[in-house]
C-alpha cells in the first residue's frame, strides 16, 4: 500500500505510455510552425536568436544539475522549450549575446534555482524576457519590419497604438498571417493555432486557460474603447502583441498554472484582466508576460481556494 | 585577550550581520547601488554600533528594564545625529546620495539588535570589540554587494567605467537586482557553511 502513494510535484501523468519528456517533445513539435513562419517573416537573424537560445538553455541546464551533482535531466526536452519559447519572445535583430544571457537567466535563476523541472513558482521563458526587458530595453524594443531583409526597424502595432499614432494600413489578415513588427514567435497567429489545436487535440492542454484568457482581453478592450464605453477594437487586441503565444503555450504550463478546471479560468481571467489593463493604461504596450508572471505568483492560493471537493464531503 | 579576538571576528565570518543573523536588510537593499554609497553607509553604520554598543554597556545597571527599548533608540540616535552632522558637514555628495537611509540607522536592527541580545548583558570591553567586529562585517558585507551591483548594473567600480564595451545588465541597479544579488550571495554562503560541516 505504501508505494501506491507517491507525493510529487507536478506535471502529474497517470496513461501508461505518457512520460513527461514525450509531452515536452511533442510541445516542442508544436511551436515549430510559429518559428518557421517568423524565420521566414524576418530572415534569417531570427533563425539564430532560435539556435542560440535552445542551446544555450540546454547547456546551462546540463552544467548545472553537474555542477550540482544531481541526475542529467537535459533530453527531457523543458530546457529546450524554455530556451525555444524565450527566443520567441525576442524581437529578430537582437545582439547575440541577448538570447545567451537570457537563457542563462532563465535557466538558472527561473528554473534550477528553486529546485528543477516542477518546482519552479514563475514560468521560466517569461522570467528570462522580464530579466532582458528591464536590462536592456533598447534591444528589447527595436523591432525589424516585417518581410523586409534589410533590417529596418519598425515599431509593432501595439507600440504604435500606444503612442495614439494611427493604425490604418494594418488590416486583420496581417495581423492573423504575421505581417507586422514583433517578437519572432509572437506574430504569425495562424502558425500558433496550429500548433495550439494540436496540443489541444492530443489532450496535453485544456481548452479552459487560454480561452477564458483570451476572451477576457476581448471583452475588456471592447468595453474600455478609446473612444467611450463599447467601442474597443477587440479584434485587434486579440491578434496583436504576444497574446495567442502566451495564452496557448506559456500560461498553460503545468508546473506553474493551478491544478483545476475552476482554477484554470481564475487563472485566465486574472491574466486577462491584468493583460488589457497593462495595455489601456500601463507604462508598456505589452502586458501578456507580466500578466501571466503575476499570476504565477497567485497559482498557489488559486489552488488553495478551488480544491475539489472531497467525494463523500461537504 | 583570545576572548576579545574572538568577540571581534565573530562579526565578520560566523555572525556576519547581513549574510547569517540577516539583518539590517533595508539599508543593505536600498544603497548598495555603488561601491562609495556602501563604504559610507557601512562606515557611519559602524560608528553608531560602537558607541551605542559602549553607552549602552556603560547604562547596563542604570536603565530601567521596562522602558530599555526607548532608552536604546535615544543613545542610538544621539550617534546618528553625530553621524549624519559629520557627513553632512565633511562629505555632502555622499549624505545626498544615502539620502534618507542615514537618519534611518536609528532603526536598523543590526544597531538595535547587539544594544539589546549582547551590549546590554555583556562588559564594556567585549561590547566594544563587538561593535567593531559587526560594523566591519556589516560594511565587509555592503562592499561586497555594493560592488558586484555597481559592476554589472553600471559597468563602473567606483564611478570608473572599467570594460568599454561592456553593457551593463541594468536590472541589477534596481532594487529588484538588490534582492537577487542577496538572495545569490545567502544561497552560496549557505551552501559554503554547509560543506564545511
Amino acid at each position: 500500500m505504501k508505494n501506491k502513494l507517491i507525493v510529487s510535484a507536478p506535471p502529474h501523468l497517470h496513461k501508461k505510455d505518457e512520460s513527461v519528456s514525450k509531452i515536452m517533445w511533442l510541445v516542442v513539435v508544436s511551436l515549430i510552425p510559429a518559428g518557421a513562419v517568423g524565420v521566414f517573416i524576418f530572415g534569417l537573424s531570427a533563425l539564430w536568436v532560435i539556435i542560440l537560445g535552445v542551446i544555450s538553455a540546454v547547456i546551462t541546464e546540463a552544467a548545472l544539475k553537474l555542477l550540482t551533482k544531481n541526475k542529467l535531466t537535459v533530453l527531457d526536452g523543458s530546457a529546450v522549450i524554455t530556451g525555444l519559447l524565450l527566443a520567441y519572445n525576442l524581437p529578430p535583430g537582437v545582439p547575440f549575446w541577448l538570447p545567451i544571457v537570457g537563457s542563462f537567466f532563465s535557466i538558472a535563476i527561473g528554473k534550477q534555482v528553486f529546485g528543477g523541472l516542477g518546482q519552479n513558482i514563475f514560468n521560466p521563458a517569461l522570467v528570462g524576457r522580464v530579466f532582458l526587458m528591464a536590462s536592456w530595453p533598447k534591444y528589447m524594443t527595436t523591432f525589424t519590419a516585417p518581410l523586409n531583409y534589410d533590417a529596418i526597424t519598425q515599431a509593432t502595432p501595439l507600440a504604435l497604438l500606444k503612442e495614439g499614432k494611427f493604425l490604418e494600413h494594418i488590416s486583420y489578415w496581417d495581423l492573423f498571417l504575421g505581417k507586422r513588427g514583433g517578437c519572432i514567435g509572437e506574430v504569425c497567429i495562424l502558425a500558433l493555432l496550429i500548433g495550439a489545436v494540436f496540443l489541444l487535440f492530443k489532450g496535453y492542454i485544456s481548452w479552459h486557460i487560454p480561452t477564458s484568457y483570451i476572451l477576457t482581453v476581448g471583452i475588456f478592450t471592447y468595453v474600455f474603447g478609446p473612444r467611450g464605453l463599447f467601442s474597443g477594437d477587440w479584434l485587434f487586441h486579440i491578434l496583436s502583441g504576444g497574446l495567442i503565444l502566451g495564452a496557448f503555450f506559456m500560461a498553460t504550463d503545468y508546473v506553474t498554472s493551478p491544478l483545476t478546471r475552476k482554477g484554470h479560468i481564475i487563472f485566465g481571467i486574472g491574466s486577462g484582466l491584468l493583460t488589457a489593463i497593462i495595455r489601456l493604461w500601463g507604462g508598456y504596450p505589452e502586458g501578456v508576460s507580466y500578466a501571466i508572471l503575476m499570476m504565477n505568483a497567485a497559482t498557489p492560493l488559486i489552488d488553495r481556494y478551488t480544491k475539489n471537493r472531497i467525494y463523500g464531503r461537504k | 585577550m583570545k576572548k576579545l579576538f574572538q568577540e571581534f571576528f565573530k562579526g565578520i565570518i560566523k555572525e556576519n550581520p547581513t549574510f547569517v543573523l540577516v539583518l539590517g536588510l533595508c539599508p543593505t537593499l536600498a544603497v548598495s547601488v555603488s561601491l562609495s554609497n556602501g563604504i559610507g553607509m557601512g562606515i557611519a553604520a559602524t560608528f553608531v554600533i560602537v558607541g551605542s554598543n559602549i553607552i549602552i554597556a556603560l547604562l547596563k545597571n542604570a536603565i530601567p528594564d521596562k522602558i530599555r527599548i526607548p532608552c536604546y533608540i535615544v543613545v542610538i540616535a544621539t550617534f546618528v545625529t553625530i553621524a549624519e552632522l559629520t557627513m553632512k558637514a565633511y562629505s555632502p555628495a555622499l549624505n545626498r546620495a544615502l539620502g534618507i537611509y542615514v537618519p534611518l540607522i536609528v532603526v536598523n536592527c543590526i544597531v538595535l539588535g547587539r544594544a539589546e541580545a549582547y551590549a546590554s548583558k555583556q562588559s564594556t570591553v567585549n561590547s566594544l570589540f563587538d561593535g567593531i567586529g559587526m560594523g566591519l562585517g556589516f560594511t565587509l558585507a555592503l562592499i561586497l554587494i555594493s560592488g558586484i551591483r555597481e559592476f554589472l548594473g553600471a559597468g563602473k567600480l567606483f564611478g570608473h567605467t572599467l570594460i568599454k564595451s561592456f553593457e551593463p545588465i541594468f536590472v541589477i541597479g534596481m532594487p529588484s537586482g538588490a534582492l537577487l544579488v542577496i538572495g545569490l550571495l545567502l544561497g552560496f554562503f549557505n551552501l559554503l557553511k554547509e560543506r564545511k560541516t
